[in-house]
């Protein structure tokens, strides 16, 4: 059994790599991907504490993040089919009509 | 099952029922449909939805009425316990969080009314609307008691997810749905981070509790985890307030949105978010002050010294208003950084006087609005004081309630904050915010001169029933705040006591 560090470090890495990719990739689905990633870099944090700590918290919240990121993700794919609708194109690059 | 913890959750399960059948509202009612035209295919026939819509409003504004009065029935009551905390302190329903409900509910109710010429004139379907209006109203009550991390998280998510969907309300509209998806991206990528310092915190701390995080913080040296993951869950949090590294959201949010959102989202979201910024700061977080202080102070500075200057260049009112709420949020911080009694009194009183004078000048520019975006720029307001003398008057006492002049509420609310950031040792971020103020007086007076002293075009003003009673409430309360604070005071000192005697707490263990 790895350590809880061990856990740390690959959750932190996720995380790395999802709010990098937020940042720097252009398409929407992506993003939401990565917006994912973040979550369950979140939820392995909680879950190797919750280990840790011998405390049912943190796997309860856990489950709470997962149940509320697939509404969020609902949410986000909406918006995203919509903006398709408008402008065949779900660049985030494109989105230009506001600015400031 | 404890049946005293149901009964402090009434007014949530009534909302949660009620937002329901607000969705299933067009369904209940029975009226004849023309054959082949099924659901989903309805898409254009204005005549058929707006017969449905006049009956929404009411049945949100009873849902409202039933809500406040169970949320009054529930606290008479609960008189008398300091902290009635119901679920294994999942829940709290203490004073703080009743003050912010009832805020919560009268704002909610105003922004139904303001919605009402906006839904009637589009012919997107009302049920929905103030369906997710109450989800979001349910939302907001769960971050006003929530005192654990899964509660207040929750809670925040509910809002948030409803306002994503709100802001791309018009859905055929290019502009909403792009700040709807700006806003969702930018928003979900906050959370997530918020969520990464709850994470650290409760590694740390071992709980998601706050007053358990309380206890275990008191005993506890500063620790390099635990600052890391306060200082994500304030990162969180100030783009939840649009404090300035944070507020790079808020002026396209702002102008893509439907008026009336945008209304919503920079009152009750924004006094939602303050509401858990004091709660998680004052109650969980105030023995590891002198660490998280210095790096708020920062961000109330920022947010003051650009939302106010970027604001002086604008000509669009709704960026102006996005800009000016960033210095807003700048202002506000002012109180959760001095952390003490003033300071708390401060963020109730502001955050009140700042809903009300706001809720009023979107009020006023919704008369304006002939079509979907027209009435925004500030050349709109030309010859005000002829075409509308009363709203002319009423937008400058908003005006001067939000840039703090002493007739007017907004004073009262400036004065607790700024002279709690002097007690607690900021004296040059009270000069900041003093400073700032005065050039937010600068560009609301652009809109005062252009109400006043030029020459008006001939366009028409649609002053309906709902938005003047929504200005007439807001220009009430800015006024008689303003004249007569006592009331107020008082009862922001009442629900804001068991907080502050928290920041009273002596800081120990550093």
């Amino acid at each position: 059994m790895p350590s809880t560090q061990a856990y740390l470090m690959l959750s932190a890495t996720l995380f790395c790599v999802g709010l990098i990719g937020v940042i720097i990739r252009r398409n929407m689905i992506t993003v939401l991907m990565c917006v994912e990633l973040m979550l369950n870099a979140v939820n392995i944090n909680l879950v190797a504490f919750s280990d840790r700590l011998s405390s049912l918290e943190g796997q309860i919240f856990a489950i709470f993040i997962i149940t509320i990121a697939a509404g969020e993700a609902a949410v986000g794919l909406a918006i995203i089919i919509q903006l398709y609708r408008l402008r065949t194109s779900i660049n985030v690059d494109e989105a230009r009509e506001l600015h400031g | 099952m404890n049946w005293n913890d149901v009964a402090v959750l009434l007014p949530e399960i009534i909302v949660t029922i009620g937002a329901s059948l607000l969705l299933l509202g067009p369904f209940l009612r029975r009226k004849p449909r023309p054959a082949g035209m099924s659901l989903g295919l309805g898409a254009g026939q204005p005549a058929e939805v707006s017969t449905g819509d006049e009956s929404a409003k009411w049945w949100m504004l009873a849902l409202l009425v039933i809500t406040a009065i169970s949320l009054i029935g529930v606290s008479w009551a609960a008189e008398g316990l300091a902290l009635s905390a119901g679920f294994s302190q999942m829940f709290a329903l203490d004073a703080f969080s009743i003050f912010f409900k009832l805020l919560f509910i009268v704002v909610i109710a105003m922004v139904a009314l303001l919605s009402d010429d906006f839904l009637r004139e589009s012919r997107y379907s009302a049920w929905e609307y103030y369906s997710l209006l109450g989800f979001a109203l349910c939302g907001m009550m769960f971050m006003a008691s929530g005192v654990n991390l899964i509660t207040i998280w929750v809670g925040l998510e509910l809002m948030s997810l409803s306002s994503y969907i709100l802001a791309g309300y018009y859905k055929n509209e290019e502009k909403s749905t792009e700040a709807a998806m700006k806003y969702f991206i930018l928003g979900a990528v906050s959370s997530a981070i918020l969520l990464y310092g709850i994470s650290l915190i409760y590694g740390v701390c071992g709980s998601l509790n706050l007053m358990d995080i309380e206890k275990s913080l008191s005993t506890l040296i500063s620790n390099d985890a635990l600052m890391f993951g306060i200082m994500l869950l304030a990162a969180g949090l100030c783009f939840k307030v649009a404090a300035a590294p944070f507020h790079v959201w808020t002026p396209d949010v702002y102008v893509g949105a439907p008026t009336p959102i945008t209304a919503f989202l920079s009152t009750a979201s924004k006094a939602a978010a303050f509401a858990i910024f004091a709660r998680i700061f004052y109650s969980a977080l105030h023995d590891f002050h002198l660490d998280w202080s210095n790096v708020l102070a920062t961000v109330s500075a920022l947010s003051m010294i650009v939302g106010n200057l970027a604001a002086i260049t604008q000509t669009n009112i709704k960026r102006l208003l996005a800009y000016s709420s960033i210095g807003h949020a700048g202002y506000v911080l002012l109180g959760i950084i001095s952390l003490s009694d003033w300071g708390i009194r401060g963020i109730l009183i502001y955050t009140t006087v700042y809903v009300f004078a706001t809720l009023g000048i979107w009020a006023t520019i919704l008369m304006m609005r002939r079509h979907e975006y027209a009435g925004e720029e500030i050349d709109d307001f030309e010859g005000l004081s002829k075409r509308a003398p009363f709203w002319a008057f009423a937008m400058v006492i908003f005006l001067l309630s939000l840039g703090g002049i002493p007739p007017t509420a907004g004073f009262i609310g400036k004065y607790y904050l700024f002279s709690a950031a002097i007690e607690a040792g900021y004296g040059w971020l009270a000069i900041i915010a003093v400073v700032m103020s005065a050039v937010s007086i600068f560009y609301y007076f652009k809109i005062v001169v252009a109400m006043y002293l030029r020459e008006g075009k001939e366009a028409d003003m649609v002053i309906t029933r709902p938005l003047q009673v929504v200005g007439a409430v807001a220009l009430a309360v800015t006024l008689i705040f303003g004249v007569l604070p006592a009331p107020l005071i008082t009862q922001v000192e009442q629900s804001s006591h068991w907080m502050a005697t928290r920041a009273a707490v002596p800081h120990v263990g550093r």
